[in-house]
């Protein structure tokens, strides 16, 4: 008896052993608590007489879209509504955070800019931006900005090729014919070609310190092989130009007001925060750092870009990855101003007509859970290769 | 917090009612009702006629007086009602789970509602059926015009499934532009973002009033669906459905009968059968709903019959001077009926 609860206590005294039960006891709540929780929702289901199941997924929408990436029409399946707003999704937040990166680290290097003009208006535009609610933003842009240009007839339009007005703005588009697909391979040959040039050309600089003109020589072959391509089959493609056709623009693309406006307001809402990691990155960069740099005569755009930036990344990186993620996240604002989203499509007019609200709003928590992971994952990896390689 | 507990003690009621006999008076919602001393009502978010807040936060409509008439029935009192207002997307979660009583929210009555989302509706308060609006300088006249047209329309409604159906139908083009609110759909459509906004006509002569210029709009005579609107419960509780149903058929019941809210105390004297039946006098029809017997008096004296909540909210005594159309009792050459209370 002694002797047991000796070793009990010795047990219970290792601080490993302590550790892992204290983990097994939270492992067993947290499972408690979701199967608590999930009894109960399967539980409200069935009292509501419904079932649980993706069957729905196979249904015919009956709704039209206005923006697909992907071919779409009201005889598609809720499934196939499902990736029309995940791609619509996924293309407002790329395009915002390539934006919103650059104009990020414009501003953010303004705000420390010895012009005292940039260094205002850099500082008004992050307490500005910044402080305003993004919804805010999004309908100003919408209703305000787009919604008070002309219509159709009566809008702007430059060289009679690109067309602005509150139907969005349209741009001539190319139209691939039968024979583009040589086109394509070129295209696919061009760029795996200037990958290559790149890559010997630094190869060799790391060996013998200079190495041939890479950027002239992969620009040549990004445009040469693909233009070879069409002199030799014939130019099997041509543009297709936007024309005032009935009550609309025809032809062309058409980039939607909706989408504008929620890019723009996307984008310069979240560069007002990378913006400030930006400057607040280059401030943690030791002074003594920019005053060799200078002192070993590099000019002060030399300094910025070879010694104080790469330094000033490592800083940068992580808290830019939840700026991306929240950029994301925040595009769900989408419904209101009708850019057919995720959250606008799937969790709104899908849910409403199938009234299938566990597994739709599941599902849709699951991609955007989905989308943050993969994105953290690539900005880690891109941490981990800047990361200070330590000798 | 307190209304998730409250909507999981409901339907724990909810069960019990199944498999036990009734006790006391009335179901589940019914008692519930009264333990709270008020009926909750889901609305829409402003839509003149139907049910509109004014500035005092008074709401007033065809759909907010059968709230009222419900209160009435119930309690005596056209002011034992709360509202809560819904997008047409919250609607339907927010009467499944409780949040209100009933539904009386310019709704659609359509298969997949009453099956698929277990709702239960109790007749119809309008008949409607959508319609197109469109600027009149744009010369257009008919909806077979609108071929290539950007359409701005609210999700979750059918709405966006009919204007579907019309273009798909007639191989014509169209863009639609699905908002969230009312109101942002109504400003896109007056900025030009949409040369046609589509909405339930009844719908369309209310947004028309707020326009800046009423008289710049065409709505287009074609009605390219039908719109039986009507109140909604949840199902599961028959007594709950029945007291709703009964309340709407007997404001159209009294309509027929002649009796309204300026009349009804002489009509109390009736030595007609169905208007003492109506009214309570003769039978015992309030009880067998788990009210009091003059219950349909309440309605009639405090609310009106249905003629008279028409004409105020969306007929010839309103704003929005909407002819009677289907809406006109049976006799006359409507759809109006409601079946007999004996
Ligand atoms: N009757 C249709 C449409 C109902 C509907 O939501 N109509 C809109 C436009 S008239 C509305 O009431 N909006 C007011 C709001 O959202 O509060 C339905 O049941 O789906």
């Amino acid at each position: 008896m002694k002797r047991r609860s000796d070793a009990f206590s010795s047990l219970a005294g290792d601080p490993r052993i302590r550790g892992i039960i204290a983990q097994v006891i939270l492992l067993a709540v947290l499972a408690g608590v979701f199967g608590w929780l999930i009894s109960n929702a399967a539980d409200a289901l069935s009292r509501q007489g419904k079932v649980f199941g993706f069957e729905f997924l196979n249904d015919t929408a009956g709704f039209g879209i206005i923006q697909t990436l992907v071919p779409y029409t009201e005889r598609s399946s809720y499934g196939r509504a499902l990736l029309v707003g995940l791609l619509n999704t996924l293309l407002v937040a790329a395009l915002g955070i390539i934006i919103a990166t650059v104009l990020g680290f414009l501003i953010g290097i303004g705000r420390l800019s010895q012009n005292w003009l940039i260094r205002q208006i850099a500082t008004v535009y992050v307490e500005t931006l910044r402080n305003l609610p993004l919804l805010l933003q999004i309908v100003f842009w919408y209703f305000a900005v787009i919604g008070s240009l002309p219509g159709p007839k009566q809008g702007y339009s430059l060289f009679g090729t690109f067309f602005l007005n509150n139907r969005g703005v349209f741009l001539p588009s190319l139209v691939l014919e039968p024979g583009s697909g040589v086109l394509a391979i070129s295209l696919v040959l061009g760029v795996v070609l200037a990958g290559v040039i790149f890559f010997v050309a630094r190869v060799q600089r790391l060996r013998e310190g200079r190495s041939f003109a890479a950027l002239p020589a992969a620009i040549l072959a990004l445009i040469g092989l693909p233009l070879a391509a069409l002199i030799a089959t014939d130019f099997p493609v041509s543009l297709s130009w936007p024309a005032l056709k009935g009550f609309n623009f025809q032809g062309g693309v058409q980039l939607l007001p909706e989408l504008f406006a929620l890019l723009v307001a996307l984008s310069t809402y979240t560069a007002s925060y990378i913006a400030e990691i930006v400057r607040a990155g280059i401030e943690g960069v030791p002074r003594g750092q920019s005053e060799a740099a200078l002192s070993l005569g590099l000019t002060r755009a030399q300094a910025l870009r070879f010694v104080i930036v790469p330094q000033a990344m490592r800083i940068i990186v992580p808290p830019l990855a939840s700026q991306y993620l929240n950029l994301t996240k925040n595009s769900s604002l989408a419904v209101a101003i009708a850019y057919p989203d995720l959250v606008s499509v799937f969790a709104g007019t899908a849910l409403n007509q199938t009234g299938k609200a566990i597994e739709i709003i599941l599902m849709t928590m699951l991609v955007y859970l989905s989308i943050s992971l993969f994105t953290a994952f690539a900005m880690n990896i891109y941490n981990a290769r800047i990361k200070l390689t330590e000798r | 917090m307190t209304r998730h507990w409250n909507s999981l003690a409901f339907a724990g009621f909810a069960v019990l009612s199944l498999t036990s006999p009734a006790i006391g008076a009335g179901g589940p919602t019914l008692q519930q009702v009264k333990a709270k001393g008020f009926v909750q009502c889901g609305v829409s978010d402003g839509l003149q006629g139907f049910s509109n807040p004014d500035d005092a936060g008074n709401w007033s409509g065809i759909d907010v007086d059968v709230c009222r008439a419900l209160a009435a029935a119930i309690f005596g009192d056209t002011n034992a009602v709360r509202f809560t207002p819904m997008t047409a997307k919250e609607r339907f979660t927010g009467l499944q789970h409780g949040e209100v009583d009933l539904l009386s929210r310019n709704t659609t009555i359509t298969m997949q509602r009453d099956v698929a989302l277990n709702l239960e509706f109790t007749g119809v308060t309008y008949y409607d059926g959508q319609g197109f609006i469109v600027k009149k300088e744009s010369g257009v006249t008919s909806a077979n015009d609108l071929g290539g047209a950007t359409v701005c329309t609210q999700t979750g409604t059918t709405t966006e499934l009919n204007v579907a159906d019309f273009f798909r139908v007639r191989g014509l083009e169209y863009k639609i532009v699905a908002f969230d609110k009312e109101a942002q759909a109504v400003e896109a459509y007056e900025q030009g973002r949409c040369d046609t906004y589509t909405t339930d006509q009844s719908g369309l002569f209310a947004i028309r009033l707020k326009l800046a210029n009423p008289d710049a709009h065409l709505i287009l005579p074609e009605i390219i669906s039908k719109e039986p609107l009507g109140p909604a419960v949840r199902q599961g509780d028959d007594n709950w459905e029945d007291i709703v149903r009964w309340t709407l058929y007997a404001m159209v019941n009294a309509e027929e009968l002649g009796v309204s809210s300026s009349n009804i105390d002489e009509m109390l004297k009736s030595e007609n059968p169905e208007i003492r039946r109506l009214l309570g006098v003769e039978g015992s029809f309030g009880e067998s709903l788990g009210l009091s017997n003059d219950w349909a008096v309440n309605i009639i004296r405090r609310v009106g019959n249905y003629g008279e909540i028409f004409d105020r909210n969306v007929g010839a005594g309103s704003p929005l001077k909407i002819e009677r159309g289907y809406n006109k009792l049976w006799k006359e050459g409507g759809l109006q009926y409601a079946p007999p209370i004996r």
